[in-house]
């Protein structure tokens, strides 16, 4: 488990502390290499890609785009209420995201 | 002669100089181009290995903005699980352990996995894995996966039906090895479908194939298999993750795609994952114990390389304990892997770890 934490320390984007789960998302649902998503989730943040892994600038941004943030303020978007909003940041389809959709559309 | 701190391949800490931190490098990377039939590393890339092994900082990382990725295995017994999967023990759910992951770990990605973490084992309580599943993708924010391993060895003799390679093999029975084998490959291939797509009707992001290959080529074949059904049939991420840094010729007849798997290196492996419609590919090399780390680093730099290079799809390399250039050690030293790390996301250009 240590290993985990100092390959993040090394190495990581730092999860929704900054951008890493977005660029995540880009290689995952369009099989971006890194630089390709990094890029592609910078344009749509309005920031540069070395900004993605800034938790200073990240905190900010994911505050006002409300697309979760690490820690837990009252109010802020929480799981699937956040992923609702980064899908449609993103232009991308989340699927549990859609399960939900279907799920209210009655 | 001033002396370096490094390690060996089993993480026990030793003295080298530069002379031999590059000599040990040259041959390393030797050794993979040799094995694999693929270029060793430039003289650029040489030196930039060395700085990372002369740097006397205990904890090095790659430059800002130059970071990457972090998928996973193991999901969260690493928390809960015991020292068999070299877990901590500590009593917290699956769904806890995700989020502790999420918002302690900052993990850019986590994943959800069975206590025995084998695609067999998971069919019959599949329904618990996709309760626990849409649970954790209510309250979560990171891409989940769920990671199972292929783990042929859970259908021969004595825990599944169908006779044991291991011992029919000595005994000179070849055939029935060969069909015990593929008959394996039916049977894994068809229970990693109906676990995925489970799990992608309560709307799971993607499949983790954790140690692909560990049971040799037939266990290769029925993930690529499987790989290449889920992405017909449902909208899943897929990664494969491999076990070793070449696949066994357990059986070494069998094809994907007209290609022999057997002895395939990781360069090799990841066009058939493509081939398959895999969105991901982690590649495993293994670090030899007995050997000091800059070798077992160059070695495992020039395979990933090599693998990154010719790649359509991200790569995450595995870089757990005893792969990646990581020494054989249960809880290895973070000088060790931090250098891991920051090579091969800046001499390997990995999408990912």
């Amino acid at each position: 488990m240590g290993m985990l934490i100092a390959h993040g320390v090394a190495a990581g984007m730092g999860g929704i502390r900054t951008a890493g789960d977005l660029v995540a998302r880009m290689q995952m649902t369009r099989k971006m290499r890194i630089n390709e998503a990094r890029a592609y989730v910078a344009t749509k943040l309005k920031i540069s890609p070395s900004d993605l892994s800034d938790v200073y600038v990240m905190r900010e941004v994911r505050e006002e785009l409300d697309i979760g943030i690490i820690t837990s303020v009252p109010g802020c978007a929480k799981g699937i209420e956040a992923k609702a909003r980064i899908a449609q940041l993103l232009d991308i389809e989340i699927a549990s995201v859609n399960r939900l959709k279907n799920k209210i559309n009655f | 002669m001033k002396k370096h701190l490094t390690r060996r391949g089993d993480g026990a800490l030793i003295e080298m100089t530069s002379e031999e931190i590059m000599i040990a490098l040259e041959a390393g990377t030797e050794d993979a181009a040799d094995r694999g039939k693929i270029a060793p590393l430039s003289k650029d890339d040489l030196e930039c290995l060395l700085d990372i092994f002369m740097d006397t900082n205990r904890v090095v990382s790659v430059a800002h903005g130059e970071e990457v990725v972090v998928t996973h295995d193991i999901g969260t017994l690493r928390l809960m699980g015991d020292q068999g999967n070299s877990g901590v023990g500590i009593p917290l759910s699956r769904l806890q352990g995700i989020q502790v992951h999420e918002r302690a770990f900052c993990s850019d990605t986590m994943e959800l996995g069975h206590i025995d973490y084998s695609f067999k084992p998971v069919k019959p309580v599949i329904a618990m894995e996709q309760q626990e599943m849409e649970s954790a993708l209510l309250s979560t924010i990171i891409p989940l996966f769920y990671g199972a391993m292929p783990n042929l060895g859970t259908y021969y003799s004595p825990d599944g039906p169908f006779g044991n390679p291991s011992d029919l093999l000595p005994a000179g029975k070849v055939k029935e090895a060969y069909e015990a084998q593929e008959s394996a490959v039916e049977h894994a291939t068809r229970d990693m479908v109906y676990v995925g797509q489970k799990l992608a009707q309560v709307g799971c992001d993607g499949i983790n194939f954790d140690t692909t290959g560990a049971a040799g080529d037939a266990d290769f074949k029925a993930t690529l298999h499987a790989v290449e059904k889920l992405k017909k049939t449902t909208d899943l991420t897929v990664q494969v993750g491999m076990a070793g840094e070449f696949v066994l010729g357990m059986h070494g007849g069998l094809e994907y795609g007209g290609r022999r798997l057997a002895g395939l290196y990781c360069h090799d492996q990841v066009k058939l994952a493509e081939k398959a419609g895999a969105d991901i590919f982690g590649p495993a090399v293994n670090t030899k114990p007995s050997k000091d780390m800059p070798w077992n680093l160059a070695r495992a730099v020039t395979f990933v390389k090599a693998c990154v290079e010719v790649s359509n799809i991200p790569v995450h390399v595995n870089m757990g304990m005893g792969v990646g250039g990581i020494p054989v050690f249960e809880t290895p030293p973070i000088d060790a892997v931090s250098r891991a790390s920051k090579a091969m996301v800046q001499i390997a250009k990995v999408d990912g770890l």
